[in-house]
């Protein structure tokens, strides 16, 4: 269907938490308006476990959160985790190839994975008849993925054609989420291009797979969550015959991937031969997102900047200026601000016309956000900020997978899946004095700055 | 597959039925149809409006859809109360998101709302529908974003494969152009936005979905308050019938350089209410509907030319119709396009299998319960579903009416509407590399 949408809440790559807010007739509730159960066991070969009941509708998700990502793929090896999260679907001991996807959605569901800085998922929603069989089948895979040569020049090829289909026939493909990380950071681990070098992907061998997947993919080093209509004693009587058995592993040691903010503007060009128009990305370091109340004003602050038509950047730059075409401000590579560990980044997206110099858009983003650090929020400001937050983060529950998503990253990163229902008070507490701080945080001097050039460059 | 390590696969348990909501329907003195469901969760409501939009047929054609674009990109943006900033404020205090959008059937408002919040929202409603006031500026400044946009868009391949297809599947009816050119949406003025809303947007025969964590009497309640004064009133406006899709070569429009070729095919098909649509439905899940389809086997998982067929159906009111997708790497385009015909060929002539079927068949009842199962799924369904004429009993009847589906109705309707020779195929990619290999298994022309 076309796309042309006029929304009032700016498009972000992806599920990032939205808001909710007291100014005017919705008073926003002040005790958790969610009440989400969270039951937990851990099995003896270290696999954490988390189960949600809820019988509103027949209907289930189960989810498999293995604590790896593109941080973790080694050098020369770009793109691998990606690769290795398209092999887990191409049979086991006990499925061949295809008879993942027949199995599952020939029980009425649906699933995918998909690649992250920090983790890897795989995820079913099912007809809650099938809750036992999903948990069998990523059993099986976690405990004897079956990986052959053939299948890995396959997944190549298809991965190879993601890349076209996303990055290189598209106009802006990856900008900025491939293009600005080299900018941004200087670790190889943050910076490198995680949809993976076409020369990396294909020299990639079984041995890698089977090295990667011994390292990563053990028990211990992955959160199974399932929530939906079901029976929690019947759910971890299932998991402990279906994963009990799979053979303890070591579970690495996370590395540092901590790096020193920058210190100089940074500033690169790409060339983009598809795009008809220029855009260009700001990118700045967030504070470590592990302690909550330090990183939530910068979550607080993207959307005071770029909420939709209610976002500063909008109300100047679109309603007022009439200077530029679209403006995006998401914490994350990927949209995910609550996904991701150390380091992070914050990042405004903007696309101008080509009568509007580079320089006035930076001038005037900076502008934005200075006049925030000095003057800080507009009585009301806050409370309407994070109400539409409070309310999109509800959204992004009320589907069973979404609820998987949020406790199982909660719980892998946090050892906190509780924290689902506690987040909207935690974004009530953030001061403005702390959203005005962050703001004076982004300044011209650290941050990256990658322009977007239409057209095959010099 | 065997192996030592081999374990027997659980079977699947009896499935608890799903529950359908109680669905309430009104229409209101001023002719609007409003259903309301509760589903309770999380504290919101999920709006849905849907306001018939057609244009006229024929020379003015152009200019409705131009018109109309541009009115979706600035109803939200002043009312005789409120200028455009303040509408965003407002609603982004209530926790509410609202976005419009126009296509050649209808106008489309839609957005959610912290439940507490739906009284304000809906009043917000009503002031956009009774009063936008499409202040100069905002009109003036949105056309030139407008037209910004629209280069945007249409740099890319997937959206020039699909204004080349619906061109060509039907030339000069409404369908054939849901998108206005540069020229076009510059030389629309404000008055005439203004008074395309005056003509077209009202109540009657528009409908308005509330689905959230509430109960249906006090949802209907509040949107007959805040929707009653809403009485502008229009002749209904049908489309013409669809032409039939032409037969001939493919089109092939050159995108020089591209390391993919964008390939975009068509079918008439039959809409939910005909006899053959559960057998279709099959039918199509077993050719590419779904990822455990022949064609996402053969194509990708055997042989790598592409990330992610798909074949579609879609039901915009004039004539329902199967939408074939797939980016295939260049060098492979010749090869892909053979093996997607030998797919279709074989489907539509040759009985399926019984397992196979099957398959199919759970997934189709399966996808009932999981695309009803949150609020904003939900609200989408029944506005779908309401927008065709059908109510929340089609999702109640269409397990048994999937049940009943043999093998031979899926022949019938495989070689009915999946027969290669129907499609209507465009591929954009780069011709110097592609063309000469695709003519030598397809009859195709240049642009």
């Amino acid at each position: 269907m076309p796309p042309r949408t006029r929304t009032n809440a700016s498009p972000r790559p992806s599920g990032a938490p939205r808001r909710a807010a007291t100014s005017g007739a919705a008073p926003a509730p002040r005790r958790a308006a969610t009440t989400t159960p969270v039951e937990r066991t851990t099995l003896g070969n270290g696999l954490r476990v988390v189960v949600s009941p809820d019988r509103t509708s027949p209907v289930v998700a189960v989810a498999v959160y293995y604590d790896v990502g593109m941080r973790s793929e080694p050098q020369g090896r770009t793109g691998f985790a990606h690769l290795f999260e398209h092999l887990m679907f191409q049979g086991s001991a006990s499925l061949g190839k295809t008879e993942h996807f027949t199995n599952v959605q020939g029980s009425g569901g649906t699933l995918n994975g998909s690649t992250h800085v920090d983790y890897t998922n795989y995820y079913e929603v099912l007809p809650s008849a099938a809750t036992e069989l999903a948990l069998f089948l990523e059993a099986d895979r976690m405990r004897s993925v079956a990986l052959t040569q053939e299948n890995l020049d396959n997944q190549i090829a298809v991965v190879q054609n993601e890349i076209r289909v996303n990055v290189l026939n598209r106009p802006y493909g990856g900008f900025p989420w491939l293009s600005l990380p080299p900018v941004l950071f200087d670790q190889f681990a943050n910076s490198h291009n995680g949809y993976g070098d076409f020369v990396d992907l294909e020299s990639s061998t079984l041995d890698d797979a089977q090295q990667f997947f011994d390292r990563y993919y053990a028990p211990g080093n992955a959160v199974l969550t399932v929530v939906g209509d079901v029976d929690p004693a019947e759910v971890f009587r299932w998991v402990e015959h279906h994963f009990g058995d799979i053979p303890a592993r070591d579970v690495p040691a996370r590395p540092e991937f901590g790096e020193p903010h920058p210190t100089s503007e940074r500033r690169e060009t790409v060339h983009d031969r598809l795009a008809p128009a220029p855009a260009v990305a700001l990118g700045w370091r967030t504070p470590d997102p592990a302690d909550l109340p330090g990183f939530l004003p910068h979550l607080v602050l993207t959307e005071v900047l770029t909420d939709g038509d209610a976002g500063r950047l909008q109300q100047r730059m679109i309603l007022r200026d009439r200077s530029v075409t679209s403006i995006g401000g998401y914490i994350g590579l990927l949209g995910d601000p609550l996904d991701a560990r150390d380091p992070t980044p914050l990042l405004v997206e903007v696309h101008h016309p080509d009568e509007t110099p580079l320089e006035t858009v930076l001038s005037t983003v900076d502008e934005e956000i200075a006049r925030v650090a000095a003057d800080g929020l507009a009585p009301g400001e806050l409370d309407r900020t994070v109400a539409r937050l409070v309310s999109r983060y509800y959204r992004e529950l009320d589907p069973v997978l979404g609820r998987a998503t949020t406790l199982s990253v909660f719980e892998q990163q946090r050892g906190r899946a509780e924290l689902v229902d506690e987040l909207p008070e935690l974004l009530r507490t953030v001061s403005p004095s702390a959203v005005q701080e962050a703001a004076a945080s982004l300044r011209p001097d650290n941050r990256a700055v990658l322009e977007l050039r239409p057209g095959g460059g010099a | 597959m065997s192996s030592p390590l081999a374990r027997p696969v659980p079977s699947l348990a009896r499935q608890r039925p799903l529950r359908l909501p109680t669905v309430q329907e009104v229409v209101l003195d001023n002719g609007l149809r409003v259903l309301a469901v509760r589903r309770p969760g999380v504290p919101l409501a999920e709006v849905r409006l849907r306001i018939p939009f057609a244009g006229p047929a024929g020379k003015r054609q152009a200019a409705h859809t131009a018109r109309a674009t541009l009115l979706g990109e600035t109803l939200l943006l002043g009312t005789d109360r409120r200028d455009a900033a303040q509408i965003a404020v407002d609603l982004q205090g209530l926790g509410a998101s609202l976005s419009a959008s126009t296509d050649s059937d209808r106008l489309a408002l839609g957005g959610s709302v912290l439940v507490s919040g739906l009284p304000a929202f809906l009043g917000l409603l009503g002031e956009v529908l009774t009063s936008a006031s499409y202040p100069k500026r905002e009109v003036a400044g949105e056309r030139d974003r407008l037209v910004q946009e629209l280069a945007i868009y249409r740099s890319q391949a997937g959206v020039v494969a699909r204004e080349a297809l619906l061109q060509r599947l039907y030339g000069s009816h409404p369908y054939g152009r849901d998108l206005p050119t540069a020229e076009e949406v510059e030389q629309v003025k404000a008055d005439k936005v203004r008074q395309l809303h005056a003509e077209r947007v009202v109540p009657q025969g528009s409908l308005l979905v509330v689905v959230g964590d509430l109960t249906p009497a006090k949802a209907v309640g509040l949107v007959e308050s805040a929707l009653g004064a809403w009485t502008a009133t229009a002749d209904a406006r049908t489309l013409p019938p669809l032409p039939e899709p032409p037969a001939g070569p493919a089109l092939l429009v050159d995108r020089p350089g591209a390391v993919q070729t964008t390939l975009r095919a068509a079918a008439p098909a039959p809409s939910r209410s005909e006899p053959d649509s559960a057998a279709f439905v099959l039918a199509n899940l077993v050719f590419g509907g779904y990822f455990s389809s022949r064609w996402v086997a053969n194509i990708r998982e055997d042989k790598g030319y592409t990330y992610s067929p798909h074949a579609v159906v879609e039901h915009p009111p004039a004539g329902s119709r199967l939408v074939l997708s797939a980016d295939v790497s260049t060098p492979t385009t010749a090869a892909a396009v053979v093996e997607t015909w030998w797919e279709l060929g074989r489907v539509a002539t040759q009985a399926v299998g019984q397992e196979e079927l099957d398959q199919a068949r759970r997934y189709a009842v399966g996808s009932l319960a999981l695309g009803t199962s949150s609020q904003a799924g939900l609200a989408g369904t029944l506005t779908q579903l309401a927008t065709a004429g059908l109510g929340v009993e089609w999702l109640r009847e269409q397990p048994a009416r999937l049940a009943k589906v043999t093998v031979d109705d899926v022949l019938a309707a495989a070689s009915r509407y999946l027969a290669p020779r129907r499609l209507t195929t465009v591929l954009v990619g780069d011709a110097e590399q592609v063309l000469e290999p695709v003519r030598g298994v397809l009859d195709v022309e240049t642009a």
